[in-house]
């Protein structure tokens, strides 16, 4: 079970729907290997439900429930869900709620020595969703950011100041976390990051980097 | 550990009676009784989200559609009736607001890592604990359960909060999370409410 996990806060927003999207796939891969949570989860929800049972009641238009009597025998629309397949290969141990975004056509691309990045989903509001794989024993340079870094990790893992981070752990930066990630130094580390703005480089090279890669 | 029976855990267990009924048998009068008591509370809700009216009427049609479609889905285990809905609800509404998708948690994922406390839980009803819920928010401090109702009961942002309270952001969240701390200890296996 994991050792790092999101706080009650983030997951109560969880609950009432108020994260974008990458945001969210990323809590519920954490969810899916934390019961702990996925219970707190359970709970705010648990709030939702009673703020509809105590709303105020509205009549709905006349008509209203005869139009739905009608339409309980139309054919439902087929999701268009992506179901795993053999051929994802190293994503076949992704939690189900990310693995819908990976597959055949993610593409790794080097960023710097010891790092690669996969652009995945859809970017919106500025919010960039990146799987991150960092080369056993690797230090990624230090750097803080500008809004929020939400990180999992995926297989491997990284220690930091704050601890070492193994599968299924989260890690929430903001502005004030300043830090240098090392990779685990046999099985390196894959991640999930979600950032709503860039990260910013912050040791000596890193300050020279920052003019050339948007990381 | 079980609470006394009142008379919400009785409405609770009659609206997990009609579900089964649509689930098993496709039966439209029960869907009717589901649809009296649902429609116009989801409306109530979604309005004062901030919905218009004629909006919140489409997704309460689009809710108790899916209410109809997915009723086998339900498990009385996972959740009261009310949160089932709550949470069909709030991912219509992410769809048709934001055109995303609030992704679920998948029962059969081979990586999902089961609960262990979940034996502990089993003894109690959900209707139960949902009427328990109920309670532990009567027993906050007034300005807790406020900060409670604004946050999630009408969606709005931390900022506007605070603006509508004229507390410090900072007072807003550290109360929220005050608040939802305190919840969670009332509402633990042992919490016996």
């Amino acid at each position: 079970m994991p050792n790092f996990h999101l706080n009650d806060e983030d997951l109560a927003d969880y609950a009432a729907g108020r994260f974008a999207e990458p945001f969210a796939v990323l809590i519920a891969s954490h969810l899916t290997l934390c019961p702990a949570c996925r219970r707190a989860v359970a709970e705010f929800e648990a709030l939702g439900g009673l703020a509809v049972e105590t709303a105020p009641v509205m009549e709905l238009t006349e008509g209203s429930l005869a139009s739905i009597m009608a339409r309980l025998d139309e054919i439902e629309p087929v999701e268009q869900d992506r179901t795993p397949s053999p051929a994802d290969g190293e994503f076949r141990n992704f939690p189900a709620p990310l693995r819908r975004f990976v597959g055949p056509t993610t593409k790794w691309k080097k960023v710097m020595r010891g790092l690669e990045e996969a652009e995945i989903g859809t970017m919106r509001d500025g919010v960039k969703a990146t799987l991150m794989r960092i080369a056993p024993g690797c230090a990624m340079p230090r750097h803080t950011h500008d809004g929020r870094e939400m990180l999992i990790v995926l297989d491997g893992g990284y220690s930091d100041e704050i601890g070492t981070y193994d599968v299924g752990d989260v890690a929430v930066a903001d502005p004030e976390v300043v830090h240098r990630p090392v990779a685990d130094p046999v099985e390196g580390c894959l991640c999930f990051a979600v950032t709503d703005a860039r990260v910013k480089l912050t040791g000596p090279i890193g300050r020279v980097l920052n003019l050339f890669i948007r990381y | 550990m079980a609470t006394v029976s009142s008379p919400t855990t009785i409405e609770a267990r009659q609206l997990a009676l009609w579900l089964g009924r649509v689930a098993d048998l496709r039966d439209r009068a029960a869907f009717v009784e589901l649809f009296g008591h649902f429609a116009p509370r989801l409306k109530g809700y979604l309005v004062r989200l901030g919905c218009e009216i004629g909006t919140a009427e489409e997704l309460v049609q689009d809710v108790m559609l899916t209410v109809w479609r997915r009723a086998e889905s339900y498990d009385a285990a996972q959740a009261g009736v009310s949160t089932w809905i709550y949470t069909i609800a709030r991912n219509r509404r992410i769809d048709r607001l934001r055109s995303e998708r609030h992704p679920t948690i998948d029962p059969d994922d081979p990586l999902l890592v089961r609960d262990e406390a979940e034996n502990a839980l089993q003894g109690i009803e959900t209707a139960e604990r949902e009427h328990s819920l109920r309670s532990a928010i009567g027993r906050l401090p007034k300005e807790q359960a406020e900060l409670l109702q604004m946050a999630f009961f009408e969606d709005r942002p931390h900022s506007g909060i605070a603006a509508a309270t004229r507390l410090p952001l900072g007072t807003v969240k550290s109360r929220i999370r005050l608040a939802l701390a305190r919840l969670r200890r009332e509402l633990g296996p042992d919490g016996s409410v």
